[in-house]
């Protein structure tokens, strides 16, 4: 028993991602066919080039066939896949196997959502028939909870824990102001940030990721084939994806101040990657930031800070555009908006495009002129106590 | 010997200030408070709370055969209501579980069929009174639930009080009236009524007292409840009882709770009453029926685990008219943008009737952890299916973590959501309820209670919430 990875041996060489928001004149079929558009372009390949597809979408469609009509898909093999908030990364994560097996030579990853066309406010999932004893509480409640919890842990006072939130807010959206697919393209204040109006716990409407609409494809091969189709592929150095037993909400000993899902998928991944030092490694993490309290805790589940540290690190400015561990340098959730399916691949474009030097002057991020080529993706699904996650590691450079 | 062996009543919470009424309506209002069973509150939830009073500590052996539930307010018509306080209680399936529901008068009628019972019968009255606003009924009533386990007496299980006799005056008269459907009662005019009760209250009373041999002097404790106030007062007044034996109507404190009002007047007397005294009971209602009790020497070791003047004190008056009105159904405020809550389906509910209602966790038989819900396979040490079912819905537990969900659908935002640790082990996240969302903090403390979560495509998800264990009324330390 072992998770060995597959480490450069699945590299991807074309990318497309829409713009997200309230795309009111986008339907799922434009959005689909405008992502996938643009990575087949990328990758300078056709339609009929790709052998197979894995389509993640929480709600916007069943089937292959929400992928194969709106493309026109000439009787290609194509899986709908769901994983929560992770489903897009999923998609990525069973394309890379399926070319690593030898199964396919090309691949395309490609994640969709509509979340706009509902009217409701937040996320709105269909759930099977239940016996009325669940949980009533939303997403931002459920994320909420971290913050009171770390902040008694750890001794931060009321006022100081809303300026760490605020503060990663306040960096999101400074990050999503230089990123014209962004959903929410400008700076906030932080005493707007601050005084926004609550909507769960200590959290104000600004703690909130963005309800989106939105698209993103990946094609993937095989590393060896993979400069047929571009001078800078980006090479899978881990794909590492976990399931929680879901028992933080019965088992008194879970202190909603840390996911241990996400550390176990953070310990694979480097594992699987080699990497030993992640905050001095990784030159851009894109990470799981649904609501501020997520990504403070993030910080140091995944290694990029000592336990109880985290919120001294961010009011440090280390997570910054221009800080040491650029996180979220696209906007993140936040900022960019949060299509679920999506995401994970959206976070991939951005690697893809900081990587290799593509992105806008004003974002570009310092850590990869100064020579660091690793990148991180993370999601998580669920919320505290029972989760999903996702982790994965990408390089500009095979190993040596 | 047959008689009261159990008793106990529960008032919600919340208190309206009838001043609060004026000062949204004009008029006089009135003095006082009513008690106001709170949005996630219905009879039938109301009765589970009066019934775990009374049964607090007692053996399943010693419990009731038969349930007996009686209100003008039921939450269901054409499906029984009893059997959700049935499961609520976590009773046996071979116990019987009826409805007594439609007039007031189905109270006493429930407790005199069971005091002819010759098993145990849980009595539960329960009733959430209103009207029009500015109206008598909506200023007049209160709400509240009791909750009377009558039968025959075991050295374990003793009498506490014996029920002697009864008499009823019947006539058919109309004084009050309601069509199904309507939101509120009509009256005639009350002097007319009057007429009827008062010679009806003579004659049921003095029969009652012919029988059990006693003089009007002799009682030492009268309670005389009904709808019709006027009458109530006029009876009292020519009753002939001692002045001090004149049980106090709760009217400035709780309001006349309808159909529980006789039993709710009852705990509060037995919360009090020595051994060795007659209770007399006389209800006005589509006529008059007079109960004669005494009590025994086993009451004052035996009194209900909660009294009625702790939860008169415990109660908040902060209640804003507007959320009374809401409340009730008659001002309709805008929702969340979110979308309607889903019904429960009936397999599933079914399938899990004892975590539901009955809110049975279980305990893993290799290493203790406890779960809740129960669970098949242990989280601890991942044993499969040797589990034992374990009720909780009595546990006590403290506040790991909270937040206040202002996005949630809640009939009454915002939401309030804790996790708790539970005393003796196990975690449950749920509903905090009978709160204010501004005075929750970590390491509370907190009991469970059985709401009406929502109502959805006419369906009542009931389900169990936590409140904060309060000083008054509180039921820190006693343990089923």
């Amino acid at each position: 028993m072992a998770s060995h990875g597959i480490r450069d041996k699945v590299a991807i060489v074309g990318m497309g991602c829409t713009s997200f928001g309230e795309r009111w004149d986008s339907s799922v079929d434009d959005l689909l066919i405008e992502s996938s558009q643009a990575a087949y372009a990328s990758a300078g390949l056709s339609r009929d080039d790709v052998d197979a597809y894995w389509l993640g979408t929480m709600g916007s469609g069943n089937s292959g066939l929400t992928l194969s009509r709106p493309l026109r898909l000439p009787y290609k093999p194509v899986s709908r896949l769901e994983n929560y908030c992770a489903t897009g990364s999923e998609a990525l994560r069973n394309a890379c196997y399926a070319v690593a097996s030898g199964a396919y030579d090309i691949a395309m990853a490609i994640g969709v959502e509509k979340l706009k066309d509902s009217g409701f406010s937040g996320l709105v999932g269909a759930t099977p028939p239940s016996d009325g004893t669940g949980s009533e509480t939303t997403a931002p409640a459920n994320f909420s909870l971290l913050a009171p919890a770390y902040a008694k842990k750890y001794g931060v006072d009321t006022d100081e824990m809303k300026d760490v939130l605020t503060r990663i807010a306040w960096k999101n959206h400074v990050n999503g102001a230089q990123n014209p697919r962004a959903q929410f393209r400008k700076e906030v204040a932080k005493d707007v940030i601050c005084n926004a109006p609550l909507v769960a716990g200590p959290l104000g409407i600004f703690d909130c990721s963005g309800v989106s609409d939105g698209s993103a494809a990946a094609i993937v091969v095989r590393a060896e084939d993979a400069h047929r189709y571009t001078d800078k592929p980006i090479y899978i150095k881990a794909l590492s994806f976990i399931a929680g037993p879901a028992t933080g909400n019965s088992d008194p000993d879970y202190d909603y101040t840390t996911f241990p899902e996400v550390v176990a998928s953070a310990k694979d991944a480097y594992a699987q990657a080699g990497v030993t030092d992640p905050r001095a490694e990784l030159a851009l993490a894109e990470v799981h930031d649904c609501f501020t309290p997520t990504e403070l805790v993030l910080m140091e589940d995944l290694g990029f800070a000592e336990r109880g540290f985290g919120w001294k690190e961010v009011l440090a400015g280390t997570f910054d555009l221009d800080g040491d561990l650029p996180v979220n340098p696209d906007g993140g959730l936040k900022a960019f908006g949060h299509p679920i399916g999506a995401s994970g691949l959206r976070m991939m474009f951005e690697c893809w495009l900081q990587l290799r030097g593509e992105a806008p002057a004003k974002r570009t991020i310092s850590t990869v002129a100064a020579g660091k080529k690793l990148g991180m993706t993370h999601n998580l699904g669920g919320g505290p106590g029972e989760c999903v996650s996702f982790v994965s590691i990408v390089g500009s450079e095979p190993s040596a | 010997m047959s008689g009261l062996l159990a008793y106990g009543a529960y008032l919600p919470y919340h208190r309206l200030q009838r001043k609060a009424v004026a000062a949204a309506l004009g008029g006089r209002g009135g003095s006082g408070v009513r008690t106001v069973a709170s949005f996630d509150e219905d009879t039938t939830s109301l009765g589970v709370e009066a019934a775990r009073i009374a049964l607090r500590g007692r053996a399943a052996a010693s419990g009731p055969r038969q349930v007996y539930f009686a209100t003008t307010a039921p939450g269901y018509l054409d499906k029984t209501n009893a059997t959700a306080i049935h499961a609520a209680l976590g009773l046996d399936e071979s116990v019987l579980a009826v409805d007594m529901v439609g007039s007031v008068r189905s109270g006493v009628g429930a407790l005199l069929a069971a005091s002819a019972a010759t098993e145990p019968t849980l009595v539960v009255l329960s009733d959430i009174r209103t009207g029009l606003p500015g109206g008598a009924d909506e200023r007049d009533g209160g709400d509240g639930a009791a909750a009377l386990l009558v039968g025959p007496g075991t050295p374990d299980a003793p009498v506490l009080a014996e029920i002697l006799a009864n008499a009823s005056a019947t006539e058919e008269f109309l004084d009050r009236w309601r069509v199904p459907g309507d939101d509120h009662s009509r009256v005639w005019e009350e002097r007319f009524g009057e007429s009827v009760y008062v010679p009806l209250a003579d004659r049921a009373f003095a029969d009652l007292l012919k029988q059990v041999d006693l003089t009007p002097d002799q009682v030492d404790h009268l309670i005389v409840t009904g709808l019709h106030a006027r009458s109530v007062a006029s009876f009292t007044r020519r009753a002939g009882v001692r002045p001090d034996a004149v049980v106090d109507g709760l009217a400035k404190t709780v309001g006349n709770t309808g159909t529980a009002h006789a039993g709710l007047l009852l705990a509060d007397t037995l919360d009090r009453a020595g051994a060795g005294k007659t209770i007399v009971v006389v209800v006005l209602a589509d006529g008059v029926t007079a109960v004669a009790l005494r009590t025994t020497e086993a009451l004052p070791e035996h009194r209900a685990a909660v009294s009625v003047a702790a939860q008169i004190a415990g109660g908040r008056d902060t209640l804003r008219y507007a959320d009374f009105l809401n409340w009730r159904g008659r001002l309709v405020t805008e929702p969340p943008r979110r979308p309607d809550p889903d019904a429960y389906a009936a397999p599933p509910a079914g399938r899990n009737a004892d975590w539901k209602y009955g809110f049975t966790g279980s305990r893993c038989d290799e290493c203790g952890t406890r779960h809740l819900p129960p669970a098949r396979v242990c989280r601890a040490c991942g044993v499969v299916d040797h589990m034992t079912p374990q009720r909780l819905a009595d546990i006590h537990g403290t506040v790991a973590t909270f937040t206040i969900d202002r996005l949630a659908f809640t009939p009454s935002p915002p939401l309030v959501a804790v996790v708790i640790d539970i005393d003796g082990g196990g975690r449950f996240k749920c509903e905090l309820t009978d709160v204010d969302p501004d005075s929750v903090a970590i390491g509370d403390r907190v009991e469970m209670t059985f709401r009406k979560v929502n109502t959805a495509r006419g369906i009542h998800n009931y389900f169990w919430k936590a409140r904060p264990v309060r000083a008054a009324g509180s039921t820190e330390g006693l343990e089923a």
